[in-house]
């Protein structure tokens, strides 16, 4: 798939955000006032900015508030209406602690729901899709909840909630890798069931339809940087957890964590990259990319 | 809306004859035609007279060789367009409701004024039947030339599919799969019609006929032709001057 920079911030900092908004609707860390502002203000610039990030990829961005009305069957649309209600919800309630010193606990728990909500919808876009085998997991909700509350948990300075939630998502990572990485393999389609011409003989891809490229192409059939694949999961890994780990043990300062949170987006960004570089569309067989 | 029909009246599609296509790409330019002149935005072509040309199709045609174990390799000519698939899973993901499969008749459709551009009903197809157009930003795909199969201002036999009507080798054939007694429903009982990627559980509604085996020229002395006795070679081997030299060459 094609890794669109509009996609990968989002997702990613939309994840950050909406897990920091997890903590603070629960009350970690139990701030009020300018304190309790500085924090709302960096959720809502990382939930936000993802959310007016992923609309730089759409062709008609215009017409976007029609998004909301199919919940009732689309994820994409299920994600709009979680998203609007997680950030009103937790604006009334970060207006409560900034402004009046109180915290609706009802309130900030159904913010929290709604925040996880938005992340779990904003992962079922891409584990519906049958098409692309490395994505249709149960594993990839998981992937993308863990990296949300593991980046949530760092924002919100709650060391060892953090430090135990970035060796989960490290782990589920790797095994999502692992399993991806014979997923198409394993998905039962592949030219032969995607030309039926199999029971003849062994079928290849002898002359794509046309001499030059196409959308599909571009979108699908995205191949470059695969080779690096191994290389940058490592370093992904590395900067995702391992140095924010490391820096977190160390004795508390801002600089330190403002470190480990620069660290682990880095980190988080490169795995975004390989989520959508790696992921092999079934269209690829057709034209013999696959 | 984009949740499914649980039933359509009609299932309108195209019977493709891998058999009997000879791979010419005239539904291809048929196609682009009717669809650039006709409903919708127009498929857009970017760079066409330069260096790196791209455009949109709604039909395309792919050519595969089939290698059996035994005998020739075979080259198969294959149109692919939309399948307008029961169980479309690019309606579904739409966000907008842009993306629809109409009750009436089956055919998957998209309501271009409603569409954000968001790709991912493309990214829902198994099969690259939809294509954002790169000018229009706006999702294109077969409409099955739902402005040409009705209308009634075109002569009766103008109204079917524009790559149908084109297609001098007859591969193509439209008609309604819900009917049992209809050309294409005959059709693919006859000749085994398949389905692409059957695993994916899209259930599409255009159906494939396989290609029949080729000749097998170099097996079996039933099938050459009675003069053939008097074609066959009459030396065998070389005799004279040439005999002479292929020996001598040998032993070197």
């Amino acid at each position: 798939m094609h890794p669109a920079p509009s996609v990968i911030f989002f997702t990613v900092f939309s994840g950050i955000g909406f897990g920091l908004l997890i903590f603070l609707g629960l009350g970690y860390p139990a701030v009020t006032g300018w304190s309790a502002f500085a924090f709302f203000v960096i959720a809502y610039l990382c939930a936000v900015g993802g959310l007016i990030s992923s609309t730089f990829h759409l062709g008609h961005p215009e017409r976007a508030m029609k998004a909301f009305t199919q919940w009732r069957s689309s994820w994409l649309s299920r994600e709009g209406v979680c998203a609007v209600v997680a950030l009103v919800v937790m604006g009334l309630y970060g207006a409560g602690l900034v402004f009046f010193g109180q915290r609706w606990s009802l309130l900030g728990l159904i913010g929290a729901i709604f925040s996880l909500l938005t992340v779990f919808t904003t992962s079922m876009i891409y584990t519906q899709l049958k098409t692309i085998p490395r994505w249709n997991s149960p594993l990839t909700p998981v992937m993308f909840l863990s990296y949300s509350l593991a980046g949530g948990a760092l924002l919100a300075g709650q060391v060892t909630w953090a430090m135990a939630l970035l060796l989960i998502a490290g782990v589920i990572q790797v095994v999502l890798w692992m399993q991806g990485d014979g997923a198409l393999a394993g998905s039962g389609t592949n030219l032969a069931t995607a030309t039926g011409l199999g029971t003849n003989g062994s079928v290849r891809a002898f002359e794509p339809p046309h001499t030059g490229t196409n959308y599909l192409l571009k979108e699908f059939a995205y191949v470059v940087g695969r080779k690096h694949s191994f290389k940058l999961r490592v370093i992904s890994l590395i900067l995702m957890v391992g140095l924010p780990v490391l820096l977190l043990a160390a004795p508390f300062s801002h600089w330190v964590a403002l470190l480990a949170v620069i660290s682990h987006v880095a980190g988080a960004l490169a795995s975004r990259w390989l989520f959508f570089a790696e992921a092999e569309h079934v269209v690829g067989l057709y034209y013999g990319k696959r | 809306m984009t949740t499914l029909p649980q039933s359509t009246d009609r299932k309108l599609g195209l019977v493709i004859d891998l058999d009997t296509c000879v791979g010419c790409h005239a539904c291809v330019i048929s196609c682009k035609g009717w669809n650039t002149e006709n409903y919708g935005a127009p498929l857009s072509d970017t760079d066409a007279y330069g260096a790196d040309p791209s455009g949109t199709f709604l039909n395309r045609v792919h050519s595969f060789e089939v290698q059996p174990e035994q005998g020739e390799a075979q080259l198969i000519h294959f149109p692919k367009s939309c399948l307008h698939c029961e169980d479309a899973p690019c309606v579904t993901v739409c966000p907008t409701g842009a993306s629809y499969k109409r009750v009436e008749d089956g055919i998957v459709l998209v309501n271009e004024s409603d569409c954000i551009g968001c790709g991912l009903c493309a990214w829902a197809c198994p099969y690259g039947a939809r294509e954002m157009d790169q000018v229009e930003r706006v999702m294109k795909k077969c409409t099955l030339c739902v402005d040409r199969i009705y209308n009634e201002n075109l002569p009766e036999e103008d109204r079917e599919p524009a790559c149908v009507r084109t297609c001098p080798a007859g591969a193509r054939h439209f008609g309604d799969f819900a009917d049992p007694e209809s050309n294409v429903s005959k059709l693919t009982a006859e000749r085994g019609g398949m389905d692409l990627m059957p695993e994916q559980g899209t259930k599409p509604v255009n159906k494939y006929l396989p290609p029949r085996p080729k000749d097998t020229l170099s097996e079996g002395a039933g099938d050459i032709d009675i003069l053939a006795p008097y074609l066959e070679p009459v030396a065998q081997e070389a005799t004279g001057f040439l005999g002479w030299l292929d020996k001598t060459l040998e032993k070197l």
